[in-house]
């Protein structure tokens, strides 16, 4: 048998009361207890269950309503005494926060006058309008709010676009804006790298990778599931990206999203091209053919993204210590053939250049002011023993470099093991100092992958040391070598702007919705106010309209 | 006149703010209040409201006022007389009036003249008559009417003849500004301020003409009165929300009070007319032997403390009564005043209160917050019995209905020329 009882004007969200059922539910005695809002989509939701009782049709979107399944009317009143009970401990423990609570959005801002972003989590039918509020007060907005209206999440993005503002969401998991934590999201250490995406675990499975090699974050922002819809169009995914490129210390970024509407696709693309650093895109599922085009590396991973952004992020970190090479020809000059290969066609794809194929002289790439060279291609070795063991012809050409000022960058390899030659870094890190001293002010930088281990005969960490003491830089891999040359002869454009607003200073917040964001805020150290939010006048439209026509 | 609201609010806080009510004099109802001077005539408390509606402590208070006037004998030919419609019942508000309670006011009954000295207004409330069985609260007979007669012939006497002796009266908004900060909200805790009224007017109720022992009777009377000041807060109220009310224009409530079935506001924009809904009934603290069940639905013009923003809308000045709020002590004072922070668009430039960081009290309780929020303002009060004749049985804290609000609301829209669908 069904009792009912509404408990007038005495709002609570929604995830409170969904505990509360449960909880009562378990009661001895009930076959099934249920407490909700009264809104007319609750109503329904009481209906389909087969919990309706007639008396909720006089229930308004302010009350409490309650539904007791029990046989006997005084079980049903002592349930109802048990819900009041703990309505009581819910605003009792509230008492105890350390944070500023108020009951509407003006109160709010007076509460915390430096808040910039609204943490929305009201039920799906209300979310717009708060965020609405929100953006018309300049405030950004994260929605983690689901069940918006699309037609809504495309006006709010419209609005938040003209006031320079950004929309995170609605259905927006997880955002880290300033190294705060919104919503669903870990801690982060401070690091280089940018993360956007339209996937909350996506984001936080990166970020979690990302840290896990050691790196860390600026920023990861949320767009919503929906962003990159056709509907929508990616509007916060552009927004994201234009926060992010006049942010001087998102050095890399990463972008992850299941894969957009193909027009959605080209805008975010061609976006995430001006952005005059290193992209990874990861669109996930998608079967990319290319694996970069120009600054923007494609993953299909995302431990493969996590992993490349943060190798660019070593790059980035390495060559903010070497003079710039801006317009300067790279120069590969390898003992290996498969490095040189390798270092070739990663050259050639980055600057959309072809490769020799013919590999006269041992030229690998000889395009663009770039070249290449085998030095264990016949021509060298003819009547002489091969470069691995008698470094002396590459020591030749490593010297000639001093009269050819068009060359910033050398590549190099040092291959060690049974066989090589027994210092080829002593000998190497000689040319490399006589041809500097030859070249006379002319800057280059010299970049040397090194191929062996420590139980090698020449030791791998004394062959790095001594590279290191002559002033070369040690790259993991002929990859990272090149993208470090890459680096130094296309830096990014300088005149990166004042960052915006928003990522300028860890945000102030105003929590909307669900309390526990705002306790968690609170015990991390974050500005934020709890703003208790209830219908607008009690959910009387008409009352709303009189309020709002009377401002 | 205005171009909007908030301007119009505006101008109306403005006057508020420049108020300076001083208490000047104690005289006969009747010599201030002219309606009282035409035949039989009683002043009560809330919106209008007719014998056969007002519920037990206001009829028993018009039973004391009548056998008080000598209309009649006893309480039965009082009743008949009451009931005959004989006795013309009228609204303190509407006469520059306020009373406690039933707020039940005859012609020989001594009150306290407060006068604006900026704007010119008075304002006038009916002296405490302390606490057990009072007619305020609905008790008639016995020691209600000796009492009466010596306010009416003593402490109204010797109080008017020492305020006559203090140059331009009393100011009472450096007084409350000084008590505010030793823990009165004005409603439910008077005891600073009574005190601090007995501190400035006791050399000279000693030094006025008065006999030796009528000196000492009202000396002993205001010492252990402590919520005497209570009706002088309500008449320095009264006065600052009449000079507000002045303007006009606007949506800020300028009179919040209740006769016992009726909730009514008044509010800057539309003048005298009353917006009511039905009363709640308050909840709190009952003496030995009462119960919830005794509580007569809420009565009373004292809400217009709470109209000002001080009473329960400054709970967080006096944590010494925040018992009667709920089972917690100081955090829900502040919470409650923090809540009323939602519903007030200013903040009194006199009262400044410690315990809430010297942040001043609230002031200007505007129709469209109320509406808005769904906050009503928390009422600081007595509670009746709800049988005339017993008196108070408790204290507690009560809620408007919301009804009044909107249906003001959708007057000062009106006022305006606002229309929705």
């Amino acid at each position: 048998m069904l009792h009912c009882f509404i408990l007038k004007g005495s709002f609570q969200d929604s995830v409170t009361l969904m505990v509360l059922s449960r909880d009562l539910s378990a009661l001895p005695g009930v076959a099934k207890a249920s407490v909700m809002m009264g809104t007319p989509a609750n109503k329904d939701v009481f209906r389909e269950t087969g919990l309706w009782h007639d008396t909720l049709d006089e229930a308004t979107p302010s009350d409490v309503c309650v539904i007791v399944d029990c046989e006997d009317a005084a079980r049903a009143a002592g349930v109802l005494e048990e819900l009041k009970t703990r309505l009581a401990d819910v605003a009792k423990s509230r008492r105890a926060s350390g944070y500023p609570v108020a009951r509407s959005w003006r109160r709010a801002r007076q509460l915390v006058p430096d808040a910039n972003v609204a943490l929305v989590s009201v039920a799906g039918h209300y979310a717009a309008d708060v965020a609405r509020q929100a953006l018309d007060d300049g405030c950004h907005v994260m929605m983690f709010s689901d069940n918006v209206p699309v037609e809504a999440e495309v006006e709010l993005k419209l609005a938040a676009r003209r006031r320079g503002l950004i929309v995170m969401g609605p259905d927006c998991g997880t955002s880290v804006i300033g190294g705060v934590p919104l919503a669903f999201a870990n801690r982060m250490p401070k690091g280089p790298i940018a993360v956007i995406g339209a996937s909350g675990t996506g984001i936080q499975e990166i970020c979690s990778q990302i840290a896990a090699r050691g790196a860390g974050i600026t920023h990861a922002i949320g767009l919503g599931g929906r962003d990159l819809s056709a509907a929508v169009g990616g509007i916060s995914a552009l927004t994201a990206i234009d926060f992010v490129a006049a942010d001087a210390a998102s050095r890399v970024v990463v972008f992850v999203s299941k894969p957009p509407a193909p027009e959605v696709k080209a805008r975010v693309l061609a976006a995430l091209k001006l952005m005059q650093r290193p992209v990874v895109a990861l669109f996930l599922g998608d079967r990319q053919a290319a694996r970069r085009d120009g600054n923007v590396h494609f993953a299909q991973t995302l431990d493969g993204a996590a992993a490349l952004a943060v190798d660019l992020a070593n790059v980035d970190s390495q060559a903010s210590h070497q003079p710039s090479a801006a317009g300067l020809g790279i120069c590969g000059l390898y003992t290996g053939g498969t490095l040189a290969a390798e270092a070739a066609q990663l050259l050639a794809d980055a600057l959309g250049l072809h490769a020799d194929e013919t590999h006269a002289e041992g030229y690998m790439l000889r395009s663009g002011g770039h070249r290449v060279i085998d030095l264990g291609d016949d021509l060298y070795t003819r009547g002489r023993p091969h470069p691995m063991i008698d470094p002396t012809l590459r020591n030749e050409m490593i010297r000639a470099l001093a009269d050819e000022p068009t060359y910033g960058v050398l590549l190099l390899d040092v291959v060690l093991g049974y066989g090589a030659n027994a210092d080829p870094a002593g000998v190497t890190a000689r040319a490399v100092a006589e041809m500097r001293a030859a070249r006379g002010g002319a800057p280059i930088t010299v970049i040397a992958t090194l191929t062996g281990t420590d139980q090698d005969p020449q030791d791998r960490a004394s062959q790095a040391a001594k590279l290191e003491e002559a002033g070369i830089v040690i790259a993991e891999s002929t990859r990272t070598a090149v993208e470090l040359a890459l680096r130094l002869v296309q830096p990014p454009v300088a005149g990166i702007g004042a960052p915006p607003p928003l990522l300028a200073a860890p945000p102030a917040i105003v929590n909307i919705g669900l309390r526990g964001f705002a306790d968690e805020l609170q015990a991390g150290g974050t500005n934020v106010v709890h703003y208790l939010w209830e219908p607008i006048a009690g959910g009387n439209q008409r009352l709303q309209r009189l309020v709002a026509a009377l401002q | 006149m205005y171009e909007t609201i908030n301007e119009a609010n505006e101008a109306v806080l403005n006057e508020i703010k420049r108020a300076r009510p001083r208490l000047v004099d104690v005289r006969p109802a009747a010599d201030c209040i002219p309606v009282l001077r035409e035949g039989r005539t009683l002043l009560h408390a809330g919106p209008p409201s007719a014998w056969a509606d007002m519920t037990g402590p206001m009829q028993g208070a018009v039973l004391g006022a009548a056998m008080f006037e000598g209309w009649a004998r006893d309480a039965e030919e009082a009743e008949r007389l009451a009931a005959s419609g004989e006795i013309r019942f009228t609204p303190c508000h509407d006469h520059s009036a306020v009373g406690p309670m039933g707020g039940i006011t005859s012609a020989s009954m001594p009150v306290l003249v407060v006068l604006n000295e900026v704007q010119g207004n008075t304002a006038f409330c009916n002296l405490n008559e302390g606490i057990g069985k009072v007619m305020r609260f609905g008790a008639f007979e016995g020691e209600v009417q000796t009492r009466l007669a010596w306010m009416r012939d003593v402490l109204g006497p010797v109080l008017s003849q020492a305020l006559g002796m203090v140059p331009g009266g009393i100011d009472l908004s450096v007084l409350m500004a000084q008590a505010i900060t030793m823990g009165d909200e004005f409603h439910q805790r008077n005891i600073a301020a009574s005190a601090l009224l007995l501190k400035l007017l006791a050399p000279d109720i000693a030094a006025c003409e008065a006999s030796t022992q009528h000196k000492e009777e009202v000396l002993r009377f205001l010492g252990r009165t402590d919520q005497f000041f209570l009706n002088v807060a309500m008449a320095y109220c009264k006065c600052v929300m009449d000079a507000g009310a002045a303007i006009e224009a606007g949506s800020i409530v300028t009179a919040m009070t209740r006769n016992g079935r009726d909730f009514g506001i008044r509010v800057s924009g539309t003048g005298k007319r009353w917006f009511t809904a039905p009363v709640n009934t308050p909840a709190g603290l009952f003496f030995t032997g009462f119960s919830q069940d005794d509580a007569n639905p809420d009565i009373g013009d004292s809400a217009i403390t709470e109209t000002l923003g001080i009473g329960g809308a400054a709970m967080i000045a006096a944590p010494g009564v925040t018992r009667f709020v709920g089972a917690g002590g100081f955090s829900d004072a502040l919470e409650t005043s923090e809540e009323m922070r939602e519903i007030y668009v200013d903040s009194s430039p006199m009262f400044q209160i410690p315990t809430w960081d010297f942040q001043a009290a609230c002031l200007g309780l505007d129709v469209r917050r109320v509406v808005e929020t769904g906050i009503t303002p928390v009422i600081n009060t007595g509670i009746a019995h709800r049988k005339a004749g017993i008196g108070q049985v408790g204290a507690g804290t009560v809620r408007p209905p919301r009804g009044c609000f909107e249906k003001a609301l959708e007057a000062v829209a009106e006022t305006v020329g606002v229309a929705v669908d």
